[in-house]
């Protein structure tokens, strides 16, 4: 079907604009042509039940689950007002996150490829941290620092700033776990981008500023949408760190995925049941987003 | 503008790219930084835009000093090798960019861009975006682009460097024409000693970051300085032999060389199309191979006594008649120099014997 179409479309265009056409082409050497169509059905069988099973079903399971209890019972459990304050924190906290997720990203992403300075490579490494350690440890850890017999107790008392149980520690938390998504993925594509248009743009007499404004930027915006759009995921999603270093008080440190452990716990099931299905529902909005993002960064490469 | 460069040097870590450097580049003038991939002449072409700031040394624009000067206040139009084209703006965009930053009024900049369009044969592409033009295109909206903020000095990293033989055939007179019609003084660097002869002016040979000649395409044919350039610039046989006054002996074969080099052990260097051979028993070599290409014909002949050597003929020369394989020949060398023996090592193919 595919090859017909292109088929026709040769037949009156230009060598130039062909070669713009297949750009866009589905890559045929990415598939594997070693395979017997039996290998093949089993191999997407395979991967198709494992996903539908472990994403899919809890997601339907969630759903069906939600008819039960009713809509207006979950409407009502989301409209009482520790569950507003709840849902407020999440996105308070994401918006925080997002902003300074974007400008530290883009500067720590500039500095680690662009510039060369003693203990990058050490700064290059630490950024992954909170990708391999568990958030509750982390939360843990910071307790041991800023907790009430923690190292910087004594200097947090003096300056007044109060961090375990408070809106500084979840902000803390939250920045923290979703640190290296933006930073890893504008690193990634300003490798991809070498230097050469920045370069050209410089012999043609602009600033470091505008050659940052016109052709750093443009290059990298889908890239760093990406990763702005993961860290915005992770740091709605986040729940152990949040957990550990807010101590979910309700209508205070209680942020949206703390307070469906809390309402499971209490059984309020419509509550929890009515927060899930809005974070499901943000995450699918999530998803689109990230596909776009995905299919921008790949077109316009030459 | 007059470009004079002093003493530059530049090193990555262990690795000199640039040695101790000096020439200069009249005003007006197309020059080519001629050199083997390694010699340090994209180093010394970034180091006189400003992208890679040198160890020693001192640069001139006209007799002012440009060392210490801000790439983006160089006045310095750059065309690089793949390009580096903006593939998020449109040609018009591209070529505009230099006076889009400087502030120029929209209008101004709609103009000069048409002319350029013009002068490098795209109008009609200015809506298109770089990943939707060809080779040959892109290049010369690559050249648009770095001309049209008026540039002092152009400067081409390898342009031809990426397309297909014939469009760089064409391309390349295109470049020397339009060097005449703009007049901007102008350096490239190329690997290819073909294209450095057939467009520029002068030509700087380039060897481990130093200058082995700095002469017209004539005077380095003719005369290269180093056995490095006589090497480099045409297929050369390289003998080892012994000099005494203006002959130079190797094994059965005899050469009158020019070049001034005290007598004692010398590299004979004669390129392949400066030799006759003849079918002569009992001569001084046997023919090994015989190849025709086009309307050339190469002998392969082993020299009694010296080693290999290679001649080539037009294809209908009289002198081939009778030349097989096997053949016994006598060699008489037209054109030949020699060199210190200790500059460098021998050809593979004359250290073989």
């Amino acid at each position: 079907m595919l090859e017909s179409v292109q088929q026709t479309q040769t037949a009156d265009v230009t060598p130039t604009t062909l070669a713009a056409v297949s750009a866009f082409a589905e890559p045929t050497h990415l598939r594997w042509a070693h395979l017997q169509p039996a290998g093949r059905a089993l191999l997407v069988a395979t991967v198709g039940l494992y996903v539908s099973a472990i994403l899919l079903g809890p997601l339907a399971a969630l759903g069906v689950e939600l008819a039960h209890v009713g809509l207006g019972a979950t409407l009502q459990a989301l409209a009482k007002p520790n569950a507003i304050a709840a849902l407020k924190m999440s996105l308070v906290l994401t918006a925080i996150s997002v902003v300074v997720n974007t400008v530290v990203g883009t500067l720590g992403a500039l500095a680690i490829v662009r510039q060369r300075f003693w203990g990058r490579a050490l700064v290059n490494a630490l950024a992954d941290l909170p990708l391999a350690v568990s958030p509750v440890m982390i939360g843990l850890a910071f307790i041991l620092l800023v907790g009430r017999d923690g190292w910087l107790a004594p200097v947090l008392d003096r300056i007044g700033l109060k961090v375990m149980f408070s809106f500084t520690g979840l902000v803390i938390a939250t920045l923290f776990v979703a640190l290296p998504y933006t930073l890893r993925e504008v690193v990634y594509v300003l490798e991809e981008l070498g230097t050469s248009e920045e370069e050209a743009a410089a012999t043609l007499g602009a600033s470091p500023w505008q050659v940052f404004w016109r052709v750093t930027l443009p290059n990298i915006r889908f890239g760093l949408g990406y990763g702005v759009l993961m860290a915005l995921a992770r740091s709605l999603g986040e729940f152990g760190a949040v957990l550990v270093l807010g101590g979910s008080i309700s209508g205070q440190t209680q942020t949206a995925t703390t307070f469906i452990h809390d309402a499971l716990e209490e059984r309020e099931t419509a509550g929890a049941y009515g927060m899930a299905v809005v974070l499901a529902l943000t995450s699918v909005v999530l998803l689109l987003g990230l596909e776009w993002a995905k299919r921008q960064k790949k077109v316009g490469r030459p | 503008m007059k470009i004079r460069v002093e003493h530059l040097s530049k090193r990555f870590g262990s690795f000199v790219a640039v040695d101790d450097v000096s020439f200069e580049v009249a005003d007006g003038s197309l020059v080519a930084l001629l050199g083997p991939s390694g010699s340090g002449k994209s180093t010394l072409l970034r180091i006189l835009a400003g992208l890679e700031s040198a160890d020693s040394g001192q640069v001139w624009f006209d007799d002012e000093s440009a060392t210490d000067l801000h790439t983006r206040m160089r006045g310095v139009g750059f065309v690089f090798q793949h390009y580096a084209l903006f593939r998020h703006l449109t040609v018009e965009r591209n070529i505009g960019f230099g006076l889009d930053v400087r502030g120029v009024d929209k209008a101004s900049v709609r103009r000069k861009v048409k002319e350029l369009l013009a002068l490098t044969g795209l109008s009609g592409l200015e809506d298109r975006y770089p990943s939707q033009l060809s080779g040959g295109q892109r290049q010369r909206v690559a050249l648009a682009r770095a001309l049209a903020p008026e540039p002092k000095l152009l400067l081409l990293d390898e342009p031809f460097g990426a397309v297909d033989a014939k469009v760089r055939e064409e391309l390349r007179q295109w470049l020397r024409r339009l060097h005449d019609e703009v007049g901007v003084t102008s350096i490239f660097v190329t690997h290819d000693q073909e294209e450095a002869f057939a467009v520029s002016d002068r030509v700087l040979v380039v060897h481990r970051g130093r200058i082995e000649q700095n002469g017209t395409p004539m005077e380095i044919l003719d005369n290269p300085a180093t056995e490095f350039v006589a090497r480099f610039v045409g297929e050369v046989n390289v003998l080892p032999a012994s000099l005494r006054g203006d002959t130079a002996h190797s094994g059965a074969l005899q050469a009158k060389v020019s070049g001034e080099v005290p007598a004692g052990l010398a590299h004979l260097v004669i390129r392949s199309y400066d030799l006759k051979l003849w079918r002569e028993d009992p001569g001084v070599a046997t023919v090994q191979r015989v190849v025709t290409f086009g309307d050339r014909v190469r002998v392969q002949a082993l020299v009694d006594g010296a080693g290999p050597i290679v001649a080539q003929f037009p294809r209908r020369s009289s002198l081939l008649k009778n030349i097989v394989p096997g053949s016994r020949v006598q060699i008489e060398v037209t054109t030949a120099r020699a060199y210190p023996a200790e500059t460098s090592s021998l050809h593979p193919m004359a250290a073989a014997q």
